[in-house]
């Protein structure tokens, strides 16, 4: 007689699936946080025979250099941290307005790539072509040192009706300086806003009640504007002096100066991702069938209105993933900067590494920031899409 | 009755001049007024520039520097095996062109009598011939591939992956220095120009495309912490400008290893945009993952084919292969993005601009330096896009 099986014939551990897995992950776990050991105690010594200790209480040092474009309030004095909020700024100041006008020009592009006259639509075609084509550093530094430093000097400054300055030196334009009376003004404003932000959402409301659509942006926009022209005449003193741009000795003077840096940075940016954003443009504009155009021509809406109230709406699903890519692209190019000499974010922290040898700490920093950028347009991308996104059943 | 052999549009519908000028130009006043602003700047912007080329701009700074910008400080001597190392590539070129896009006469003639051409410039006599040679490579392996498609396919294919590792090994060279020889090591801060350019960004796509496979694979693993870490180099790198990686391979990268062990400038701007590369192409290839349907999945699976199996046999294939043009795309993004080496000091096309425009005869030319830089970039990039496209007909991707 046959012997039955004393126990049944289980899988080997090493030959068990689960458990290869867990095991694989602990040692590749291992191995990753070996491999960052090492690294870090190599950095250490190497640190070490510098003479250097990780840590961030230099940032508290003074700083000791100058800064070209101060958005808030700097002097050589002031510590590493300072200059590095004074980067900071910078940087977010030419990403933002960066962005601002290179989603006009792109929506522009896109659209005019699409007209079907055909001497726009070639042009905006070879735009498209030409400018994606480049390698943006070599452009940004053409575009400074090839187009803006090549401006006439001061003296033979071109100037457009008495009040726009170019030179090599930086772009002059009038504005208005702030005086005693603006921070009332300021209030003005702000009640105007109030104002018409509940008027803007009266008249939605009313839409929704009525089904009437009435241009709540519109009448919104027109409170705004009448508050503040009331506040503007019923002030006893001007909130605002305008100030001329002027000639003085080897320099400009009165109202607000652009460095070449800075209008060539942000200008080569915006003119670069715009032509990214073009094609983003199309390709939302053409995902949106055609069945929804000609239905718009039927019910009589000219190609502006098909264009505001059909298309884009639609278009926007398929376009705002792409478009935050592009943005955080823009963001992070402007680190280029440092190419032409722009003090932003990178410009800063590239001195002060120079300055005090603390590599490791501001390399970090550095990236750090531009990551909670990244992570928070993200974030909010992702909620403005879940916003807009289509509501299926 | 019968019928006419073509049917005629109505007469309001028939082409004409006149009419597809106003149906393209002027349908309504708006558009008239766009068409005539459009023409103006053409005008405009075609006469400025044509102005500026061919009477203001001074080229005599790039024609007395070409060298420089194509290879650097590259010893003179040595240069005939980057002249060997090219005529492979048109080898391969010309063979390719033969096999892939037989039809097209017109842009193997293009390519293959451009050197020829270049020939005809005033050169001196030592170039002229390596020229020559450029073009009569190119045409032998034209003529191979059209005369025996089939056979040389897949050697072609070995030929360019293949060509990478040789025209870095021949860049650097074997023998030693000191003794000298056409093939003696060339020390790699004697590399420069488009020479640079063009090392960097194959070194980085070879090395970028492993690790980015296996990152890819990693974000869509099953196993948690695979799965997270992938996810965090990916989105850590994606998240931040490739100058800080790179500033971090300089300035970092000595510190990482033991110390006395010294890693030249130039290999660390190849770990920097290569561990950067890796991510990107670690996201493209993930799209061409997700692209498979699960059906494959699962008819491997039902085959008795293990996890890695799967991958390697059926699902790696087709998901690369839909992902080629992306890849070319990928390409060209890393060749424009190695401009950026100038700014951490190394000499490729971008840095050797900045030294000729140092060098005191040619001050102040920044524009014609900086066009001409720009241009090289552009047409190299333009090229490839074009490649790509082609490519994608001749593939069939999208088509089936």
């Amino acid at each position: 007689m046959q012997r039955e099986p004393t126990h049944r014939a289980t899988t080997p551990f090493w030959r068990d699936e689960r458990f290869l897995q867990i095991f694989g992950q602990i040692i590749f776990l291992f191995a990753v946080f070996s491999f960052g050991f090492i690294i870090f105690r190599n950095m250490q010594s190497g640190l070490e025979k510098q003479g250097m200790k990780l840590g961030l209480s230099f940032l508290q040092g003074i700083a000791g250099f100058d800064i070209a474009e101060l958005p808030i309030e700097y002097s050589r004095s002031s510590s590493y941290l300072q200059a590095y909020t004074v980067g900071l700024l910078n940087t977010l100041l030419v990403s933002s307005i960066g962005i601002f006008f290179a989603t006009i020009l792109g929506v522009i592009l896109g659209v005019a790539r699409l007209s079907k006259n055909f001497i726009i639509n070639r042009l905006a075609f070879i735009y498209l072509e030409v400018m994606r084509n480049f390698s943006l550093l070599v452009f940004l530094i053409f575009w400074y040192q090839g187009l803006f430093l090549k401006l006439p000097k001061i003296k033979q400054a071109i100037i457009w009706f008495d009040s726009i300055y170019w030179t090599n030196r930086g772009i002059a334009i009038p504005w208005g300086l702030p005086t005693a009376s603006f921070p009332t003004f300021q209030l003005i404003l702000l009640s105007g806003l109030v104002l018409a932000v509940s008027v803007f959402f009266a008249l939605q409301a009313y839409a929704n009640r009525t089904g009437r659509a009435p241009l709540s942006t519109l009448w919104s926009m027109l409170t705004f504007l009448v508050v503040a022209a009331i506040g503007w005449i019923v002030m006893p003193a001007k909130p605002l002096e305008i100030s001329m741009p002027f000639v003085k000795g080897l320099n400009l003077s009165g109202g607000k100066i652009f460095s070449p840096e800075f209008m060539a940075l942000t200008s080569g940016l915006v003119l670069y991702t715009a032509a990214f954003i073009g094609e983003v443009v199309r390709a939302g504009i053409l995902a949106v069938s055609g069945g929804q155009v000609e239905a718009a021509r039927a019910l009589g809406l000219n190609g502006f209105q098909t264009l505001r109230l059909v298309i884009f709406p639609q278009a926007l699903r398929v376009i705002v993933p792409p478009l935050t890519s592009q943005y955080l692209n823009l963001t992070k190019n402007s680190s280029l900067a440092i190419a032409i000499g722009y003090p932003d974010m990178f410009y800063i922290s590239g001195t002060i590494i120079n300055q005090s040898g603390r590599a490791v700490e501001m390399i970090a920093m550095v990236m750090l920031t531009y990551l909670t950028f990244s992570l928070v347009t993200s974030a909010f991308m992702n909620w403005y899409n879940n916003k807009i996104k289509l509501v299926e059943r | 009755m019968n019928q006419p052999d073509t049917i005629l549009p109505p007469l309001t519908e028939r082409s004409g001049i006149l009419r597809w000028l106003r149906h393209n130009l002027f349908g309504t006043w708006l558009d008239g007024l766009l068409t005539v602003f459009g023409l103006l700047l053409i005008y405009l912007a075609a006469k400025g520039l044509l102005t500026w080329i061919f009477t203001i701009a001074e080229w005599d700074v790039v024609v007395a520097n070409l060298r420089l910008f194509m290879i650097g400080q590259f010893p003179l001597e040595q240069v005939g095996r980057l002249w060997v190392g090219l005529g492979f590539l048109l080898f391969l070129t010309g063979n390719s062109l033969a096999i892939w896009d037989k039809r097209s006469y017109i842009a193997a003639i293009l390519v293959l009598a451009f050197p020829l051409f270049l020939a005809f410039l005033p050169f001196d006599s030592n170039t002229r011939q390596w020229l020559i040679f450029l073009t009569a490579t190119g045409a032998i392996g034209w003529g191979l591939g059209f005369s025996n498609p089939q056979a040389l396919k897949k050697t072609v294919v070995a030929g360019w992956i293949i060509s990478l590792p040789i025209i870095v090994l021949l860049t650097r060279g074997f023998t030693d220095p000191e003794a000298g020889g056409a093939i003696a090591i060339v020390g790699t801060n004697l590399w420069g120009g488009l020479l640079l350019t063009f090392l960097l960004t194959v070194v980085a796509n070879i090395f970028s495309f492993p690790l980015g496979l296996f990152l890819a694979l990693g974000r869509r693993s099953e196993l948690p912490i695979i799965r997270w870490f992938s996810v965090g180099y990916i989105e850590l790198v994606r998240g931040v400008p490739l100058i800080t990686i790179l500033f971090m391979a300089q300035l970092m990268l000595p510190l990482f290893v033991p110390g006395g062990m010294d890693i030249d400038r130039v290999l660390r701007a190849m770990v920097g945009m290569t561990l950067f590369s890796a991510a990107y192409l670690a996201e493209n290839v993930r799209g061409g993952l997700q692209a498979i349907p699960k059906g494959q999945f699962e008819a491997a699976h039902a085959l008795g084919l293990s996890g890695a199996k799967t991958m390697i046999f059926v699902i790696l294939p087709q998901a690369l292969r839909l992902i080629i043009p992306i890849l070319v795309g990928q390409f060209i993004s890393v060749f424009k993005d190695t401009a950026l080496v100038a700014i951490v000091g190394l000499f490729d096309l971008l840095g050797i601009a900045r030294t000729v425009l140092s060098q005191p005869e040619f001050i102040g030319l920044h524009r014609e330096v900086y066009a001409f830089v720009s241009l090289l970039y552009w047409v190299l990039s333009y090229a490839m896009s074009y490649i790509s496209q082609r490519l994608e007909t001749s593939l069939g991707i999208g088509t089936r």
